[in-house]
């Protein structure tokens, strides 16, 4: 019998894991300096959390890992998390009162069921949710938030793609759709069905023409906007409030010289968007994602409370950090021999071993059987004076050492802490 | 090439006998007082057919136990909703056998509309013999907070007291009123359907076959699907009047009624019109403050847990089966009934070299494909092949005569057995006894906030035991 992986899980391998652990440091010390604190919600979270109108569409909702637990005897189902942000409002309403500004990241695991197996089924996320501000300044942070953590990771082409639930909401009461219909085609654009607009287009051409100004072109400027709301200010008012709040983001993201696409139909997200909904993309992959939710925590049973938030997706970055971004991640490795294999020479071993290790460097006893290729010392520890020769691999030179403190100025190191 | 079918018993087995007979398949002895479940066909000697419960009828096919199936298109749908994936084709409406899947609450109060729903913020019961669609309906209608009960049957039993919405499915709409119900949301129109296993589909030749299905299709008209007894407009039940006082008590249809009526007779309660000969599920009684409803003993233990109902007789195998799933369950045994004496058993087919469970472990062991274990108590079975170490295994969910899964559906059955013939005749034979299961009265463990009601429910449980130990 062979033992077999479950069908759409992966295994995070040493290497994977060295990428997921910078990604994830990057990101938590950059939160962790912007004022954000960390917070870890449940696996498990009922499934009634999810599912009223304005949290998951019933594109996701279809595709949730769903049971009946040993307490579900009351037909309550639980799930395992199929989204991130929705416990973390959910614990947020829990536990503060007031309805002050706060600051939260996370780096957790998501459930998502794919048919077929082959893409993997739990993903992971590292986000960050600004609640109780709702300022385009808060927009802004989190967007540059989310891009200095990728400029960080080493990338220097990320694409910032710009679009709005608001207006998106406005066009689509502009295709004469009842709410529910509307309802259904915001789904389906937040599931990544951009092709939405143009069938909307072919279905009421006259509206389809008034419309295509808004729709086809890409935008680049805060100008594109503009341009926009001087069209449609008489035949279109109520476009005016989204427009401006975009306008606004927009403005500010040109202040500070960052450059965006803005495009009204790729609002790929989350049915719980209110506002700007942005998404960032590196070698033509969609990394981040984000947005404004402001309905969301009032909607659960909260105070009405503005706040918005963004996700970074692990599973593509981890392949596409560069290996020179990890270069001076790992510390420099000493393989440590014990030359007789007596107990006095091994115990000297692990004492210089703990020794390197608190001075920074990474020392490893040898078991006859380590792969080499990344041992930049070898140590080879005796049971006679001189106690210490130390080997450069890259130059095969060798050194004599009497004392720990010796071996660590070979190193380079100054063997002070 | 052998190629396998699946056909179905029950509502759609004797418009599929007429099809096939007219396909010329020679089937012997495919009818409704059928003894054996295995036929063969005269005009395709390679073909093997085996009649099972319509609902097992898409799973076995989905696994690859039968290359084809008839069954209703409702059945396919409950497993595919659930498991997209599944490796199932449909090929044909065979144009019999309607039925329309609706979601249906009581008509004797105003139905909610499907906004009332989306805004309704309590909790949405919702029972039915679909879980799955039930679930994906609710999803889909965006019901914010929803439990899904599922049941065995008598679904029509439940609302509005006990569920406030069904999924339910009836032969035309105009049944679904007369049963007192009323539609609310229509989630599908459903018939008989031709299915195959996806990978027989592509790589057999089962044209022969299905061509001589298809040569007798359309033949609607010729053959009308034998519908359901209608049940009359009068017999559309009127809600309970009910206080906090009234004790709701649940008495089993089917086979148990009789033990039950013996019982009560001794008990000296009167149930009036039970067993009721036209359906009927409501019966009255001269117990002052007592309701009484008629449902699948299967369904009792789920429905007092949440409070549907205070008092139930069922079987000790059914309460196992729910604590055993649900151990935080507020349920529990208040009275051993010592009636319809059953073992709960482990059995394999004779031929295999095992006649007890640690000779069976060790074979299994050897296995490299998954063991499975089939039977209508899902955890039971789950529960037991965990607990004896049967590594790689596989609980295939039935719905009735589990015997006939034996040899070649699954390796092990869990079962229950009163003289252990029936096991016998299908040659196959028990290798371990799980437990002992007899009638039980059933309560809750929560305390309920009426005095009033307490010693009513205390009254009846004494009048009962004094009955069971009379005997």
């Amino acid at each position: 019998m062979r033992v077999q992986r479950c069908k759409g899980t992966r295994d995070l391998s040493p290497d994977e894991m060295t990428k997921f652990r910078l990604i994830e440091g990057i990101f938590r010390d950059c939160c962790l300096k912007g004022g954000y604190r960390e917070i870890r919600t449940p696996t498990l979270e009922y499934l009634h959390l999810f599912t009223s109108t304005g949290t998951l569409t019933p594109g996701t909702l279809g595709k949730v890992y769903s049971f009946l637990d040993w307490d579900g005897w009351s037909g309550e189902r639980v799930v395992l998390r199929p989204d991130a942000t929705i416990p973390v409002a959910r614990s947020y309403i829990d536990t503060v009162q007031d309805g002050g500004l706060t600051k939260l990241f996370y780096v957790t695991n998501i459930f998502i069921f794919e048919e077929t197996g082959k893409e993997t089924r739990e993903r992971w996320q590292c986000g960050a949710e600004l609640i109780g501000a709702g300022s385009t300044t808060a927009d802004v942070e989190l967007i540059t938030l989310a891009l200095d953590i990728l400029k960080k990771l080493g990338f220097r082409k990320v694409e910032l793609q710009l679009s709005h639930a608001g207006l998106i909401r406005a066009l689509l009461a502009e295709f004469g759709l009842t709410s529910q219909e509307q309802a259904s085609v915001f789904d389906q654009i937040l599931d990544g069905d951009e092709a939405v607009f143009n069938r909307l287009k072919a279905k009421t051409p006259e509206v389809g023409e008034a419309l295509a100004p808004l729709l086809d072109p890409k935008g680049q400027s805060a100008g594109f906007l503009r341009n926009l709301k001087a069209l449609f200010r008489r035949d279109l008012p109520e476009f005016e409030p989204a427009l401006d709040n975009f306008i606004d983001i927009v403005d500010l993201m040109e202040a500070m010289d960052y450059s965006y696409q803005i495009d009204i139909g790729s609002g790929r997200g989350f049915e719980y968007y209110t506002g700007i909904i942005f998404q960032l993309s590196a070698g033509r992959q969609r990394v981040a994602a984000g947005g404004r939710y402001d309905a969301l925590i009032p909607l659960m049973g909260g105070q009405e409370v503005p706040a918005s938030g963004f996700a970074l997706y692990l599973d593509p970055l981890m392949g596409l950090v560069k290996p020179e971004t990890l270069d001076g991640q790992l510390p420099e490795k000493v393989l440590i021999r014990a030359g007789d294999s007596t107990p006095e020479t091994i115990r000297e071993g692990f004492r210089i071993a703990a020794y390197l290790r608190e001075t920074g460097y990474g020392a490893e006893m040898d078991l006859g059987t380590q792969p080499t290729e990344d041992v930049r010392w070898i140590l080879d520890v005796k049971n006679e004076a001189p106690r210490f020769v130390v080997t450069d691999t890259t130059t095969k030179k060798e050194f004599k050492a009497r004392t720990a403190k010796e071996v660590l100025a070979l190193l380079g190191g100054n063997g002070d802490s | 090439m052998t190629v396998k079918i699946a056909l179905p018993k029950g509502r759609l087995l004797e418009t599929t006998a007429t099809l096939l007979r007219k396909a010329e398949w020679g089937l012997e002895g495919y009818n409704q007082s059928m003894r054996n479940y295995r036929l063969g066909s005269r005009r395709f000697p390679d073909l093997q057919a085996k009649v099972f419960n319509e609902r097992d009828i898409p799973v076995q096919v989905a696994v690859g136990n039968y290359d084809l199936g008839i069954c209703g298109l409702d059945w396919v749908e409950e497993l595919s909703i659930k498991f997209p994936s599944s490796a199932l084709v449909k090929l044909r409406n065979l144009g019999y056998g309607e039925g329309v899947v609706c979601l249906a609450a009581s008509h004797h109060q105003p139905a909610p509309t499907t906004e009332e729903l989306k805004e309704e913020t309590e909790l949405i019961r919702i029972a039915s013999e679909y879980p799955n669609l039930a679930e994906y309906l609710a999803l889909g209608l965006r019901l914010r907070r929803f439990s899904v009960f599922p049941l065995w049957g008598a679904a029509e039993a439940y609302p509005p007291e006990s569920a406030a919405l069904v999924l339910v499915s009836y032969p035309t709409e105009q049944e679904v009123l007369a049963s007192g119900l009323v539609s609310v949301n229509v989630l599908l129109n459903h018939s008989a359907f031709l299915i195959a296993n996806k990978n027989s589909w592509e790589q057999k030749d089962l044209s022969e076959i299905v061509g001589s299905i298809e040569g007798q299709l359309p033949f609607t008209a010729e053959i009308q699907s034998k519908k359901a007894a209608t049940i009359s407009a009068e017999k559309g039940y009127h809600p309970w009047q009910t206080d906090e006082d009234t004790v709701r008590i649940a008495l089993p249809d089917g086979h148990q009624q009789t033990h039950t009526v013996t019982l009560l007779n001794k008990a000296g309660i009167r149930v009036e019109d039970y067993p009721s000969e036209n359906g009927n599920r409501r019966p009255g009684t001269d117990l002052k403050g007592v309701v009484i409803k008629v449902i699948r003993p299967q369904d009792m233990p789920l429905q007092v847990a949440n409070g549907n109902f205070d008092l139930a007789v069922t079987g000790h195998d059914w309460l196992t089966d729910h604590l055993t799933m649900f151990p935080s369950s507020p349920v529990t045994e208040l009275l051993d009934l010592k009636s319809g004496r059953v073992k709960m058993v482990a059995v394999v087919s004779r031929e295999v070299p095992a006649d007890d469970i640690y000779s069976l472990r060790q074979l299994v062991a050897k296995q490299t494909t998954p063991f499975r274990v089939a039977s209508e108590y899902v955890n039971i079975a789950d529960k037991y092949a965990r607990d004896n170490h049967l590594g790689m295994y596989k609980v295939v969910p039935t719905w009735g005569a589990t015997e006939a899964f034996l040899p070649e559906d699954a390796d092990l059955l869990i079962e229950n057995t009163e003289t252990g013939r029936t096991i016998a005749r299908h040659n196959l034979k028990i290798i371990d006894t799980l437990f002992e299961s007899t009638g039980c009265l059933i309560g809750s463990r929560n305390e309920t906030s009426s005095l009033v009601k307490q010693e009513r429910i205390e009254s009846i449980v004494g009048k009962l035991r004094a009955a069971v130990e009379g005997e």
